[in-house]
């Protein structure tokens, strides 16, 4: 039996960079076939030209032993394949039938829509592969796991006997991951395929029959999960052996550095995102945010560092009242912010590494004399924290956009490190990056916490913040659900807090959220 | 876990960095689509010239029965036009030897100033340039659209030239500077007024400063039939005192002046303040990124009113050059668009000084010389106007020109989105 895909000899290049590097690749029919890679690995641009958006310039693909020739993702889906992308494609305004049959609408009489036939279909999708969802609800309305089941129903109503799924579990909270992985068992007892792409290793090997992995283009190996670990995808990954979990230090306390008071913030559309949050970092420990995104981290952490007003509430920094306080005195108290969004807030992109690298501090001495900026004591200092931070760049006048993700929050990083610091604000520090650069990130966050700074961690990442944080609080909603401490929390416990589900009352440490214990309904 | 130690290998860098042309052929690739737009907008500008003449276009007509005379006149025409074109801007060589030998040889120097009169106003015609150029470029480097400067222009006349006829008894030493800074400064606060509305409300500086401009008109007419009027019937000012003049070095007929050297020293200037001073720091950062200035604790409104305000100073300075350096009074209607080609020339001068100071002289150039064109060549002076028009669309939009000349885009392509990573 012919496998149902296989990939022979793909290359493909860009201007300047070999994307993909003769990549042999097959899919057997009913099997989880996990692509693993870095950011750059070639994944993306691999699966890319299976669904017709490039040509690759050598290669061919194979369907059922039968070469094809696909052009353009028509081709694709006309041959049985099926992508669900990271970023949702999906109409908010519009019902969930109407988002499935987009494109392929069933007509009566020519002319009319035809939602009820659609609609049955989709029930019979649904039940089929335990996809529960209600195809008259609007997508706006549906929590982002349902969202997602929508997305595969899409491709399963095109007659997709080939499913491609990139990252789908970056916005998901831990028990729509286990709905996930059993919507794919089911799919795959069916018949169908499925290629998962992913950076998580976890996941990859709770998930995946085969694991292939590429690093620079080229595969670097294809294993079964029973044959291999964390450690060596990792380091297959990488090329070296990557360190996966960070020694720690029992943390050493000494006196409070922020203090929150029932916090109220706004978000831009005037809702309340934060609402009254109350919480106390001390010097020496690693306080970690958890929650899927949207709750409100994003407004707390912009609240916290003076970009966003408050409305009632208070903070103290270091015992003085930074409620109404602007970014710079926030900064010049000794407080560090890596930024969520590191492109848009954290850097200047045309600017070089250098420009970059002092970008809340040009003013001081000795990178300024009164308003002249001292421009070797610039260049120097910028040498030095490149060398110290293990900067990967051509020159310290490169313009920081020529640098890879890992590298321009390694410029960030080093930028805030620099000086000194008594509070260190990481929000999502370790997003969009690869192994090698997270290892170091979290490094040099234990690092600081060990000097004696305060850190606040703010991540959708569950394993980072189990593996950083001396406590952990998770956030819903704009509200606290509950403060726990790292060593008792489980992955369990955390995340039933994230989706809305107040714990009991064991094991926990701090000062509760509001008591709201409703079920999420998760069927939209 | 394993005490795994962590090597630190010199991997390749993980994204692929398009490879860095070194410093000065950078600057020589950045130079090669504003000088094809301009090579383009000539090309263009003259099939107008012989589409615009009826001979040619006879002798086109009969192309096929005399060949020879339609290329031949096509290239008369040609060589006529820009010829006249350059002896207009820069001079006629034989004039200007001429000239020399007349002067050197004690016979006057009457041919040699005649000779270097085209070259002499081509220099004038491009200081108000310079600085209202500098002054959208400022703007453009905080992400503002100065649309003001020609009002700006307006005010900064008005003032230095009421510093200028008003104050007496001082001399020549401190009356210019006076005059000088006077007319800076009265640009400077019409340009900070959209800023701070800017800063407070948000109010898009595009359309406070086009308002602003008809503020400045209206506020001028008034001014020049009323309070500034020279005893007369002429909406004009009374002639400002001599002690506010700005120099002239050569006799008559030449009206160079030394406002050509004040924008050439202050052009270094802009460049100074914008990239070795922490204020200019604050506002390039600002412009390539309010996002992130923000966040690094820069005031975004302060730096928008110190800009606007700045480059206010700036185009004031233009129409201040105008009237102490050429007509040492103020006329109603004494500018001549100054502030509208400015916004061009930051756009192809990249907004940087030096480009700025480069595009201005050939638009000083190309005025002086239309001039001539009509006048011996008997080119209409709207020609010249293509020429530019041109040379703004093909630097404005350099896909063009990389389509014509078949270039490759500077920044390599490196393909799709090379992910941004979970949720980005």
């Amino acid at each position: 039996m012919p496998p149902v895909l296989e990939l022979r000899g793909i290359t493909k290049a860009f201007p300047g960079v070999l994307a993909n590097d003769h990549i042999d690749l097959t899919l057997e029919e009913g099997e989880v076939h996990a692509l693993l890679g870095e950011n750059g690995a070639g994944k993306t641009t691999l699966m890319n030209i299976l669904y017709g958006l490039y040509t690759p310039d050598e290669g061919e693909i194979y369907i059922r032993g039968r070469r094809v020739e696909i052009h353009e993702p028509r081709d694709a889906i006309a041959q049985g394949i099926g992508m669900v992308h990271q970023h949702f494609m999906l109409i908010p305004v519009m019902t969930v039938t109407e988002n499935v049959m987009l494109g392929v609408e069933s007509v009566r009489g020519g002319l009319f829509l035809d939602r009820a036939a659609a609609a049955q279909r989709i029930r019979e999708i649904s039940e089929q592969y335990g996809l529960k969802v209600n195809p008259d609800a609007y997508i706006k309305d549906l929590p982002v796991g349902v969202q997602q089941r929508v997305e595969i129903i899409k491709i399963l109503y095109r007659h997709a006997d080939i499913l491609i799924l990139d990252e789908p579990t970056a916005v998901l909270t831990p028990q729509e991951v286990e709905d996930l992985f059993a919507i794919i068992r089911s799919l795959v007892s069916q018949g169908k395929s499925v290629i998962f792409i992913s950076h998580k290793l976890k996941e990859v090997l709770t998930i995946a029959d085969r694991i292939t992995v590429l690093r620079q283009g080229r595969v670097v190996g294809t294993t079964r999960p029973a044959e291999t670990d964390e450690r060596q995808l990792a380091a297959m990954m990488v090329g070296r052996e990557v360190m996966l979990e960070v020694e720690k230090q029992p943390a050493q306390l000494a006196g409070p550095v922020l203090e929150v008071e029932e916090l109220r913030v706004l978000d831009d559309l005037g809702n309340v995102a934060v609402d009254g949050v109350s919480f106390t970092i001390e010097a020496g420990e690693v306080l970690g945010i958890a929650g899927v995104q949207g709750n409100g981290q994003t407004e707390l952490v912009e609240a916290l560092t003076g970009l966003r007003p408050i409305e009632s509430g208070r903070v103290r920094i270091l015992g003085e009242e930074t409620t109404h306080a602007t970014p710079r005195q926030i900064l010049e108290k000794g407080v560090a912010h890596v930024p969520e969004d590191r492109q848009r807030d954290g850097l200047v992109l045309p600017f070089p590494v250098m420009d970059n690298l002092v970008l809340n501090t040009y003013y001081l001495p000795p990178f300024a004399q009164g308003v002249v900026i001292q421009r070797p004591a610039i260049e120097r200092a910028a040498e030095e924290r490149v060398r110290q931070f293990d900067v990967r760049t051509p020159s310290i006048y490169t313009p920081v956009a020529s640098l890879s993700g890992g590298n321009q929050q390694k410029v960030i990083v080093a930028r805030e490190f620099s000086r000194p610091i008594r509070l260190l604000i990481a929000a999502q520090p370790t997003r969009g990056l690869d192994v090698g650069s997270i290892e170091y990130i979290h490094r040099r966050l234990l690092e600081k916490r060990d000097q004696g700074c305060a850190v606040l961690l703010v991540s959708t990442e569950l394993d980072e913040i189990i593996a950083l944080s001396d406590r952990i609080a998770v956030m819903y909603e704009g509200h606290i659900m509950d403060i726990l401490s790292a060593e008792q929390a489980t992955r369990e416990q955390l995340g039933l807090l994230m989706a809305g589900i107040a714990s009991a009352p064991e094991g926990d440490v701090g000062p509760r959220g509001s008591d709201d214990g409703a079920e999420r309904d998760q069927d939209g | 876990m394993a005490q795994a130690e962590i090597a630190v290998e010199r991997e390749p860098v993980e994204a692929p960095v398009p490879r860095r042309p070194r410093r000065w052929s950078a600057w020589l690739r950045s130079l090669l689509i504003p000088v094809l737009a301009i090579v383009t907008a000539l090309v263009i500008s003259s099939i107008f010239i012989l589409i615009s003449d009826t001979e040619v276009l006879g002798a086109w007509g009969r192309f096929f029965q005399a060949p020879g005379q339609a290329l031949r006149l096509s290239a008369a025409r040609l060589l006529d036009a820009y010829g006249a074109l350059l002896e207009g801007s820069i001079g006629n060589p034989k004039e200007l030897i001429g000239g020399l030998a007349d002067w050197l040889a004690g016979r006057g120097n009457a041919r040699l100033l005649q000779a270097l009169y085209p070259l002499s106003e081509s220099l004038v015609a491009t200081t108000p340039y310079i600085f209202a150029g500098l002054a959208v470029a400022l703007g453009f480097q905080c992400g503002l659209f100065n649309i003001g400067a020609e009002g700006q222009l307006f005010i900064g006349a008005l003032v230095s030239t009421w510093v200028g006829y008003t104050i007496t008894g001082l001399p020549w030493l401190l009356h210019l500077p006076l005059a000088l800074l006077a007319g800076a400064l009265g640009g400077a606060v019409w340009g900070a007024i959209p800023g701070y509305l800017k800063a407070k409300t948000g109010a898009h500086e595009v359309i406070n400063t086009i308002m602003m401009n008809y503020i400045a008109f209206r506020l001028s007419d008034w001014l020049l039939t009323g309070p500034m009027q020279r005893s007369g019937f002429n909406p004009v000012s009374p002639p400002i005192l001599p002690s506010a003049y700005l120099p002239r070095f050569f006799p008559d007929p030449l009206r160079f002046h030394a406002g050509f050297f004040v924008a050439l020293g202050v052009a270094w200037l802009v460049y100074w303040f914008l990239w070795k001073t922490t204020l200019g720091f604050e506002i390039r950062t600002v412009g390539a990124n309010p996002n992130a200035a923000r966040y690094a604790g820069m005031s975004v409104t302060r730096n928008f009113v110190l800009a606007m305000a700045l480059s206010g100073a700036l185009a004031g300075l233009a129409g201040t050059n105008e009237v102490l350096g050429v007509n040492h009074f103020m006329a109603q209607a004494f500018s001549s668009g100054y502030g509208f080609d400015s916004i061009a020339l930051a756009l192809l001068g990249k907004s940087h000084p030096l480009g700025v100071v480069l595009a201005s002289l050939l638009w000083g150039f190309l005025r002086a010389g239309a001039i001539r064109m009509q006048s011996s060549a008997r080119i209409p002076i709207d020609i010249i106007q293509i020429v530019q028009a041109m040379v703004i669309v093909f630097v404005a939009a350099p896909a063009i020109i990389r389509w014509l000349y078949r270039l490759r885009e500077e920044r390599e392509e490196v393909g799709p989105v090379f992910t941004r990573g979970w949720g980005a």
